[in-house]
């Protein structure tokens, strides 16, 4: 694997082979998950339904910090529209796992990692608040960037950047 | 007045008494939001030391500060209390407006930045900079108060 | 002759001075006919005496018990003098101990990642260098180095180093403000002077490698966008030289001082699990013993090669936390003058010119370069389809850039994941049934960038 002065961050060799344990691992109970690397970072694609199942077993696997929850809205490129991805890390293995999952549907419900890591509680938050995706099992779902009585998800990308035009440059259109 | 007073004794106008003491002892209130309240705070201390000007009490609550420096960018959410704390300053207040982001909505044209903070309030000082240094900060302050000296800020 | 009406001595009162005194069988308190209203009539005498003063009830009632409703919620900012930005935190307390707390942010919302959409590539640092703008060159790094990955170059040795040179001053001086600003809510003011004192000297080499004090766009994706400045090696060696000789007067007025450790030691303590749970990550996770630093773990931009330590502390509490910062800037400094000694020569930005702009005399002798700084500078350069995700050790913890692209010159996805917003979360964890003076200090230790909190 890579490391040093290139831009790219990676593990260095001698903890593959306790990688792929620990990943062996966790494959074990999922077969409806799929494994990939891509630029030297683990992948797994959950199924929406298996997410905090599997979430969970990644914990017991050993990833005890969920280091970011995030989303992206891939709107008209893919068929499901909304991708919820979870950074974890495994301080014991010192490797990292990306989890996502896709949501197609128009109003996005996914379980909550909170109740696992209470560290996703405010990250979780923001997902909903940015982009509308609601978290069965979150402690308290507010809105918490935008204020409490704001319309729409600023993130999505049917929601324009609500420029204003200034002069020499023109207002940014939506796509 | 054909003969000069002796030594000493000054005379002058009620009014540039009035503006030479509230230019020397202005007091600021604490609005630093964002990156540009770091440059304030650098004004503030030693190496550009605001102390010399009577201004380094920087006043935690609105009612005894007169001068306000909107320093940082302004989201919405920010809005509504920006407007409050400057409501709740007494007159004479003035505010200078810090940074391209408190100017102007900087580089931020979105919508999460109110796009210049005189939009609520007024503004009698623009200091342009991403952050501004404190000289630049400074020479907006000194600014503001020549104004005042002058009369040409009357509130 | 004694009258009756006559005092006979000074300390004697006449007998015959009828004080009314009500209680008294003697006393027979006649209400007044006079005027139209009539008082006291319908009224007892002792309620009238009451009400004239002359009998005093006790009727304050102790309550023993302290009734769930006499807990008091108090609001403590947005706009507090505790210069931490603008967080505001809702706190129940039950006389002075905090039972619940609630921090409520995004009054620096500033759509960072809504607008890093709509900037190219090359734009992009302009951008996120204002989210932790105490330590902007972390934040410029980690997109840089996100950006690197997905384009698939290497940065030559000498932009990485000089990388390394710049984000361990920034990281200096990002600690330099957090102990200036924690002595100063905990009440050693000067320590505010002299923190800020030393971040000028940094701030003055800034300006002269980068052009600004802050939030620099000097780490591009590519390499940096200049070169040291000549006569850099006397600069930073008269950084090395000034700082140690200032750390040892921080320590003379704070590390023993009976009122500092009065109020720093034992106060928001975090335990180690509650901080592995909260996603804590940098200096706070150290302070509880965890030797958790991504520049060991997961380094980049080669800083292996230099000799540092991680430091650890014990309690998890405001001072630990405060030694864990001051003696991160010792091993700072032990870095930087490492990368000074060791600099190598070389390019300080990759060769590809689809990356990185040619320099300005070649405009007038080459077409292309002509053309490709144009390209460069109004489209931006396209970047391959792909995703990453990579984090660097910034001031406040593990600073990652998620950063998703379709094959256009501008991201599709940025996502920052700030240190600050998940150290936040503690707050709660931190600040339960603790007494409402500690706030401040746990707050400051804390060390949370706004920016960084709300993007």
């Amino acid at each position: 694997m890579r490391s040093g002065t290139s831009g790219q961050i990676g593990w260095s060799g001698d903890w593959e082979p306790q990688m792929n344990q620990v990943l062996a691992g966790l494959a074990e109970g999922f077969e409806d998950v799929t494994f990939s690397q891509s630029l030297g970072q683990d992948i797994a694609s959950v199924p929406t339904d298996s997410w905090k199942a599997f979430a969970e077993a990644a914990k017991k696997a050993g990833f005890e910090v969920c280091c970011d929850v995030t989303a992206v809205d891939w709107m008209r490129q893919r068929p499901e529209r909304f991708e919820i991805v979870a950074n974890l890390l495994s301080m014991r293995h010192r490797i990292r796992l990306r989890v996502s999952t896709t949501i197609g549907r128009e109003d996005p419900t996914v379980e909550s990692l909170t109740p696992l890591w209470p560290g996703a509680g405010f990250a979780e938050r923001e997902v909903y608040d940015m982009f509308g995706i609601i978290f069965d099992g979150h402690p308290d779902l507010t809105r918490i960037l935008m204020p409490d009585d704001w319309d729409g998800h600023p993130l999505r990308k049917d929601f324009g950047v609500g420029s204003v035009p200034v002069q020499f440059k023109e207002s940014h259109k939506v796509d | 007045m054909a003969t000069t007073p002796p030594g000493n004794l000054l005379m002058t106008t009620v009014e540039r008494a009035a503006n030479w003491a509230r230019t020397r002892s202005m007091f600021p209130a604490t609005f630093g939001l964002a990156c540009c309240a770091i440059e304030m705070m650098a004004t503030g201390t030693a190496h550009y030391d605001l102390a010399r000007f009577g201004m380094e009490v920087f006043r935690a609550s609105p009612r005894q500060a007169d001068l306000m420096i909107v320093a940082g960018r302004v989201s919405q959410k920010m809005a509504p209390v920006l407007r409050q704390v400057y409501d709740q300053m007494p007159d004479p207040k003035w505010v200078v407006s810090m940074g391209a982001c408190a100017s102007s909505g900087g580089m931020f044209n979105n919508y999460a930045l109110i796009q210049g903070v005189d939009q609520i309030v007024p503004v009698d000082i623009y200091v342009p900079g991403c952050p501004p240094g404190p000289q630049s900060l400074l020479h907006g302050i000194l600014t503001l108060h020549d104004k005042i000296m002058a009369g040409e800020i009357v509130r | 002759m004694a009258d009756e009406t006559t005092i006979d001595s000074a300390n004697e009162t006449p007998e015959t001075v009828d004080l009314w005194v009500a209680g008294t069988e003697e006393a027979e308190f006649q209400p007044t006919t006079e005027g139209d209203q009539e008082i006291g009539s319908a009224e007892s005498k002792e309620r009238l005496a009451e009400q004239f003063g002359s009998v005093v009830e006790d009727d304050y009632v102790f309550d023993d018990e302290v009734a769930d409703d006499d807990r008091m919620i108090v609001n403590m900012g947005p706009q507090h003098p505790s210069t931490h930005g603008v967080l505001r935190l809702q706190i129940e307390l039950e006389g002075e101990i905090i039972r619940r707390t609630k921090p409520i942010i995004g009054y620096l919302h500033t759509g960072m990642e809504k607008t890093a959409e709509q900037l190219t590539f090359g734009q992009g640092p302009t951008n996120v260098t204002r989210m932790d703008y105490l330590a902007p060159l972390h934040c410029e790094l980690a997109y840089s180095l996100a950006v690197e990955s997905l384009l698939g170059i290497e940065v030559p040795e000498r932009a990485a180093a000089i990388r390394i040179l710049m984000t361990e001053l920034n990281r200096i001086s990002s600690h330099l403000v957090a102990l200036a600003t924690n002595g100063m809510d905990i009440g050693a003011l000067s320590m505010m002077l002299y923190g800020f004192r030393e971040r000028e000297s940094i701030l003055a080499f800034f300006e002269k490698t980068t052009g600004l004090r802050m939030n620099h766009n000097y780490i591009r994706p590519g390499g940096v966008a200049a070169d040291l400045a000549p006569g850099w090696k006397d600069d930073v060696s008269a950084i090395l030289a000034d700082l140690p000789g200032r750390l040892d007067q921080y320590d003379d007025l704070l590390k023993e001082n009976p009122i500092w450790l009065a109020r720093t030691r034992g106060v928001g303590v975090i335990s180690q699990e509650e901080a592995i749970a909260f996603s804590i990550t940098g200096p706070i996770l150290r302070a509880t013993g965890v030797d958790w630093d991504l520049r060991k773990v997961f380094p980049y931009s080669g800083i292996e090669k230099y000799e540092f330590e991680v430091i650890t502390g014990e309690n998890g509490d405001v001072y630990d936390r405060y030694r864990v910062r001051v003696l991160e800037i010792v091993e700072s400094l032990k870095i930087v003058e490492q990368v000074m000694n060791a600099m190598p020569k070389g390019d300080y930005r990759v060769d590809d010119r689809k990356v990185t702009p040619p320099p300005r005399a070649r405009i007038d002798e080459s077409m292309e370069a002509l053309i490709h700084h144009f390209k460069l500078f109004t489209e931006g350069f396209k970047v391959p389809p792909g995703e990453t995700y990579v984090a660097v050790e910034s001031p406040r913890g593990e600073l990652g850039c998620y950063l998703v692209s379709d094959g256009k010159a501008n991201p599709y996805r940025m996502h920052t994941r700030a240190p600050s917003f998940y150290n936040l979360q503690s707050l709660p964890i931190t600040m339960a049934d603790s007494l409402m003076a500690d706030t401040v200090a746990t707050i400051a230790s804390m060390d949370p960038v706004m920016g960084d909190v709300d993007r």
